[in-house]
């Protein structure tokens, strides 16, 4: 792990106040390979987007460090792309100007014509070809986040991070654009770094999902391979064999496992116990009656 | 139903139909039983009480004061396009000079708490001052009352701009900051390209807020310093005992101050976003 494209070492956030101190996570310690694609799972206050901040470069650790292509990871940096889930797009400026603006801050000495081109031909990918000239107030949800994602990989970050970008969209839409971000993905082999609550998504995106116990004092307890070959489509991943053992595997941790001391805390791991539930014997413990709506809830 | 604009604008035209009737049935000269004297003529007529004048006369007064408002007959006695000018640009130039201090430094005081903190109480003090008890100050200082008038508009200008600068400035969104620092851009250009047209609408508000003040301050100032301007027109009228002329300039101030706030607000209006 040590020699992975990323590395997170022993990261942990602490918030002191008078009179207490609070532990929102420790020792959190993972890699990531040049283009994978990684997800990140947990409940509310764990501090998911915390450690997205950090690798951003946008907060900062009370301990530990993040290395990556054998730099230290220090303040905001164009080789770090984000994708925040408020789109946050420019609302003074239209679509094709919001891409733009980062093309031109990432290649300063392309010529004009250039950098335009270049940007409409990632809003284009995501289907944006005809609202080039619309500010974002004149668009949708959606619209706004594919605007958004089109600025994050025309950048073209050697990490990209992706804080929960489908969190405020229905979910219609969000199938729709998760289809895109994939397209995208496997034609750019960005890699990538993602914040969900939405244990589908994760499969169907991810290479690999990282777990997280409950805060405070919040860990990556396990880093679930995701074996099902790509390319996914939404439509038919569920009938891979894979997919439900992955899916319940994930369900039960999130509902039974992650506030649980005794099975995720304690100092005897620093490091994510790698899960590979495709690959375990099919008597693992049955979650496929947990109601759904309950995760929702809990995940929320 | 006639549309709600067609129905305000009877309405107001009612108003000001059955406010100026009332306003020139109650100022008519009584009729004289007889032809009055010289005297009794420049006495106001047989009434013992001075009257307002009618607005017939004040409109006719208005026709012709504006048909030839560029004249120049001497310092007591200039066209009212003439006065209106002078305190135009007395308003213009404080307001400018004072514009271009207050953005950059409101720019300052949003972007760096320290430097909030320590000009604060400075501001808190300077700002409740009435800009009219700086004139013995200025005049004293600069010795030249038309500077001085300027120097009025300058400093009464200058703090709802500073205020609603700084204010919007600390008030940008914590996304769109985030969006440039990952974007790299320098500070000079998170100000320009990001801070700016994100604040852009709060700081037009202030100055917005400012020409209104500003032009307020111009009249007092200039029945002060005296010489030229809308100011000293209105007190010099008074003066002549011509109520005339004192009504017409009064409203030609309203005409010119609305003017002035329609100006800005178009700016305020190309300037703005939604979100």
């Amino acid at each position: 792990m040590r020699n992975a494209f990323v590395t997170i070492e022993q990261l942990g956030k602490t918030y002191s106040s008078k009179n207490e101190e609070l532990v929102v996570f420790e020792d959190v310690s993972f890699g990531i390979e040049k283009g994978e694609f990684v997800c990140i799972i947990g409940h509310s206050g764990c501090g998911k987007s915390t450690i997205l901040n950090v690798l951003a470069g946008l907060d900062k650790p009370s301990h530990g460090g993040i290395i990556m292509d054998g730099k230290e990871v220090i303040g905001p940096s164009l080789d770090r792309g984000v994708v925040f889930q408020n789109y946050s797009l420019l609302p003074w400026l239209s679509t094709l100007q919001n891409v733009n603006f980062a093309v031109k801050a990432r290649w300063p000495n392309w010529s004009k014509a250039d950098a335009l081109e270049h940007s409409v031909g990632f809003l284009k990918m995501v289907g944006l070809g005809h609202s080039l000239h619309k500010k974002p107030s004149e668009l949708s949800g959606g619209m706004r986040q594919r605007v958004s994602i089109a600025r994050a990989f025309a950048t073209n970050p050697k990490l990209l991070l992706l804080d929960e970008p489908f969190g405020a969209l229905d979910a219609l839409t969000r199938g729709v654009i998760q289809d895109e971000l994939l397209k995208i993905w496997s034609e750019t082999q960005q890699t990538v770094f993602m914040i969900t609550h939405d244990v589908d998504e994760a499969i169907l995106l991810a290479d690999r999902i990282l777990l997280m116990s409950n805060g405070p004092r919040a860990r990556v307890a396990e880093s679930v391979s995701i074996n099902i070959s790509r390319p996914r489509q939404r439509g038919t991943i569920v009938e891979d064999p894979a997919y439900y053992k992955i899916r319940n595997y994930l369900v039960n941790f999130l509902v039974n496992r992650a506030g649980d001391e005794s099975e995720v805390g304690g100092a005897h791991f620093s490091v994510p116990k790698v899960v590979d539930p495709a690959a375990e014997r099919a008597d693992q413990r049955d979650t496929s009656e947990i109601d759904i709506a309950a995760l929702q809830v809990a995940t929320n | 139903m006639s549309s709600l604009a067609a129905r305000s604008a009877l309405v107001s035209v009612c108003l000001l139909v059955g406010l100026l009737g009332l306003w020139e049935a109650l100022n008519q000269p009584p009729t004289a039983s007889e032809a009055l004297t010289e005297f009794e003529i420049l006495m106001g007529g047989v009434d013992q009480e001075a009257r307002v004048p009618p607005p017939s006369q004040v409109m006719s007064h208005a026709w012709h004061e504006l048909s030839n408002p560029f004249y120049d007959a001497g310092p007591n006695d200039k066209g009212i396009g003439i006065q209106l000018a002078y305190s135009l640009f007395r308003v213009l130039t404080g307001y400018v000079s004072a514009a271009l201090v207050a953005i950059p430094l409101g720019f300052i005081i949003g972007m760096s708490p320290l430097m909030h903190r320590a000009l604060n109480p400075f501001i808190q003090v300077l700002r409740p001052i009435s800009p009219l008890a700086w004139m013995p100050l200025a005049l004293f200082i600069i010795k030249d009352s038309e500077q001085s008038a300027i120097f009025v508009i300058f400093i009464c200008s200058i703090w709802p701009m500073l205020i609603n600068t700084a204010f919007g400035v600390a008030n940008v969104r914590s996304d769109w900051i985030s969006v440039a620092q990952t974007h790299e851009l320098s500070q000079l250009k998170t100000a320009f390209l990001v801070i700016l047209p994100a604040a852009a609408p709060t700081i037009l508000t202030g100055m917005r807020i400012s020409i209104g003040i500003a032009w307020l301050v111009i009249v007092a100032a200039e029945m002060l310093v005296g010489g030229t301007g809308i100011g000293y027109y209105v007190w010099n009228e008074w003066n002549n005992l011509d109520l005339n002329s004192v009504i017409f300039s009064i409203l030609m101030i309203g005409v010119v101050g609305m003017a002035l706030d329609f100006a800005l607000g178009r700016v305020e209006k190309l300037v703005q976003y939604k979100e």
